[in-house]
């Protein structure tokens, strides 16, 4: 099996990630997900959006497609309807997807298009300094938000479990083989996946809330979550407040592009003798 | 199939442009007065293998093109000025990335929600300038309804021969007006396709020479394993923020499309040789024009005709060179005069011993048609 260094671009390394970051950890898992799946280099295609997490794309051999902010779903389904034999990842943030990119993010799910989608969520616009984003917990501080966050943040896989995605898990930069477990699973589900990782900024975020180093900020991930199977086990008022980490639905369904698929095979029976778009449009205008 | 005579709609015309052209993927909205272009491809792209999707909105539908053409097809989206905003920001992506699409705009009344039904021609800067920065992109605007066949044929082939996003600006009455067409024999049409390079090894997604050329594109999942990013980025596609880099490549994409621009050109003409009074005008206002310029003649006025269907890059030649001969250039356009910013601007151009037309604005912007006696009254206003 080839080295999990053979997965990057290694002339385009050292990236470009603050020390202490979490987004090569993610990324990591994901190599390491798609070197044990066994998937063909030449036949996987990562997208992302914008903002730290989504540079990732840039140092990964794989065709990779860096789009603009929030988009990287609608470029992903084009890809994806288009040559659905293609394996398709999306790469993206908290800000990315749940913010500018929520709108695809819910459609992409309600169509099931296999898409496996890993969300780097690591509460705070990174790229800009620290703005406060839709996963910003309440009352934490973000250069947006100097007397604590007001709004309320979103679940994100309750989100995308309620507009129909078919697999959703959640792990953090901490639980790493968990981590890496679940996006393998993601990418063997035929239909929408989405993995959200829970990472440390302690750039922005963490010095914002008192959490100036990585560990620091790992220890807080770690005390903020509990795995689901654990929880189920214990008394509710000792997983109050908690994320659950995990495989949190795994359903799967009828899958889009091979839906359409079908649909192309079943047109093209009824109109037998069709010779192509043209005479197709002749014959119905007529 | 042999050639015959066919009673259709502008849309209905410019869709089958595109499917002759080799439409493979067509991502869209729900916008008046488009639709019929969804609808349409809707139908037909699963009878050929192609794959049509409704997305979520026009951000969505041209980010799905862009991928789509990304993986090698030919693909294209249609929508109206409240969506043709809402994609400038990819519109933008399709251009510095080199992504060949196809973008139909039939325009309507605006700003805002405006009058949806009603026609206008206010889209014109917007298609030129409307994503943010320095870019190129091509327009062409059909004035009939086999000109929307021709047009939306001919725009496939230059976004797939010059990597550019190319625009067909249409209008609702060019989008909705019935005529009979007599299409080609299909068979006869050779659309192009983008050229491809042969094998990975040494392939630079972005080289190509600086004068201007086109760089090969790849599709992926062929085994390049390219990077595509709206960063400014070298030749190997990475990103880059050197100022060599960046300006080299702002330069190339400007030629790029300099050097097409005499092969895209396109417009049509009458009686101009020795005209005094000169219409300058597209799409839907110019058959008024034509109309009013043919009584002039009829009424003894030297009038002649130029409409334009190559919009950007801007004919500037042809345009000044009308300037040079005529006395005045009238400009009816469904808007308070963005054409006529142009026409001013090349008939500057002239050399003092040629001497300059005038330019009178001719703008409407209530909805409703030109009625040809108003072009006709400011052609003979201008005459006396």
């Amino acid at each position: 099996m080839s080295s999990t260094l053979s997965y990057f671009r290694q002339e385009s390394l050292p990236h470009i990630w603050c020390p202490g970051c979490g987004h090569g950890t993610v990324t990591g898992a994901l190599v390491r997900a798609i070197r044990r799946q066994g998937l063909d280099k030449n036949k996987v295609c990562i997208v992302s959006g914008i903002g730290c997490s989504s540079r990732a794309v840039g140092y990964l051999d794989f065709d990779t497609l860096h789009t603009a902010h929030g988009r990287a779903l609608a470029f992903a389904t084009g890809i994806k309807l288009a040559r659905p034999e293609l394996k398709v990842i999306v790469m993206t943030g908290d800000g990315d997807c749940a913010a500018i990119g929520g709108n695809h993010f819910i459609h992409a799910a309600r169509r099931n298009i296999d898409i496996t989608t890993i969300v780097m969520n690591n509460n705070i616009y990174g790229m800009t300094s620290g703005q406060y984003s839709p996963m910003t917990p309440k009352g934490m501080y973000g250069t947006t938000a100097p007397y604590g966050n007001l709004e309320r943040s979103f679940d994100l896989c309750e989100l995308a479990k309620a507009a129909g995605a078919t697999y959703v898990g959640r792990a953090t930069s901490y639980h790493v083989p968990l981590l890496i477990d679940l996006i393998e699973s993601a990418l063997q589900n035929k239909g929408f996946s989405m993995v959200e990782a829970i990472v440390q900024c302690p750039t922005y975020f963490g010095r914002k809330n008192k959490m100036g180093s990585p560990v620091e900020m790992l220890n807080w991930i770690k005390d903020g979550v509990v795995n689901v199977k654990a929880a189920a086990l214990l008394p509710p008022e000792k997983a109050a407040g908690k994320k659950l980490i995990g495989e949190l639905y795994n359903a799967p369904a009828p899958e889009f592009t091979a839906d359409y698929d079908e649909l192309i095979a079943k047109v093209q029976r009824t109109y037998e003798k069709f010779q192509g778009g043209l005479y197709g449009c002749a014959s119905n205008s007529d | 199939m042999t050639s015959k005579a066919k009673l259709m709609q502008g849309n209905e015309a410019c869709t089958i442009g595109a499917l002759a052209a080799g439409l493979e993927f067509y991502a869209g909205y729900p916008i008046t007065p488009s639709t019929e272009i969804a609808e349409l491809c809707a139908e037909e792209l699963p009878k050929v293998g192609g794959k049509f999707i409704q997305m979520e909105d026009e951000i969505g539908s041209i980010a799905a093109c862009i991928g789509a053409s990304l993986v090698g097809k030919k693909a294209m989206t249609a929508t109206s000025g409240p969506g043709f905003s809402l994609m400038q920001e990819c519109l933008g992506y399709a251009s510095l990335t080199e992504v060949p699409i196809v973008i139909v705009d039939v325009q309507r009344m605006g700003p805002s929600t405006g009058m949806p039904t009603s026609p206008a021609q206010g889209d014109l800067m917007q298609a030129r300038w409307g994503t943010h920065g320095d870019h190129p992109v091509v327009v062409l605007a059909p004035g009939n309804v086999k000109e929307c066949f021709e047009l939306t044929f001919k725009a496939f082939d230059i976004a797939e021969a010059w990597r550019v996003p190319v625009i067909v600006l249409m209008d609702e009455i060019i989008g909705h007006m019935r005529e009979k067409v007599v299409l080609p024999d299909f068979s006869t049409l050779k659309p192009k396709r983008r050229a491809a390079p042969s094998s990975p090894a040494l392939y630079k997604p972005y080289a190509a020479d600086s004068d201007g050329g086109v760089p090969l594109m790849a599709a992926f999942g062929e085994g390049y394993r390219a990077h595509v990013t709206g960063l400014f980025h070298d030749e190997a596609g990475r990103p880059s923020g050197k100022s060599e880099v960046a300006d080299a490549l702002m330069r190339r994409l400007a030629r790029k499309v300099e050097k097409a621009a005499s092969l895209i050109e396109e417009h049509f003409e009458e009686s101009l040789d020795d005209a005094e009074i000169v219409v300058v005008s597209f799409g839907c206002s110019a058959m008024s024009g034509l109309s009013a310029v043919r009584r002039a003649r009829r009424e003894g006025i030297k009038a002649g005709m130029l409409r334009l269907k190559t919009m950007w890059p801007f004919p500037d030649e042809l345009v000044a060179r009308v300037a040079a001969r005529a006395r005045c250039i009238v400009v009816p356009e469904m808007n308070l005069g963005q054409l006529a910013l142009e026409v001013e601007r090349t008939a500057c151009m002239c050399g003092a011993s040629t001497g300059r037309a005038a330019v009178k604005r001719l703008g409407k912007v209530n909805g409703e048609l030109f009625r040809p006696e108003e072009v006709y009254a400011s052609i003979e206003e201008a005459a006396r």
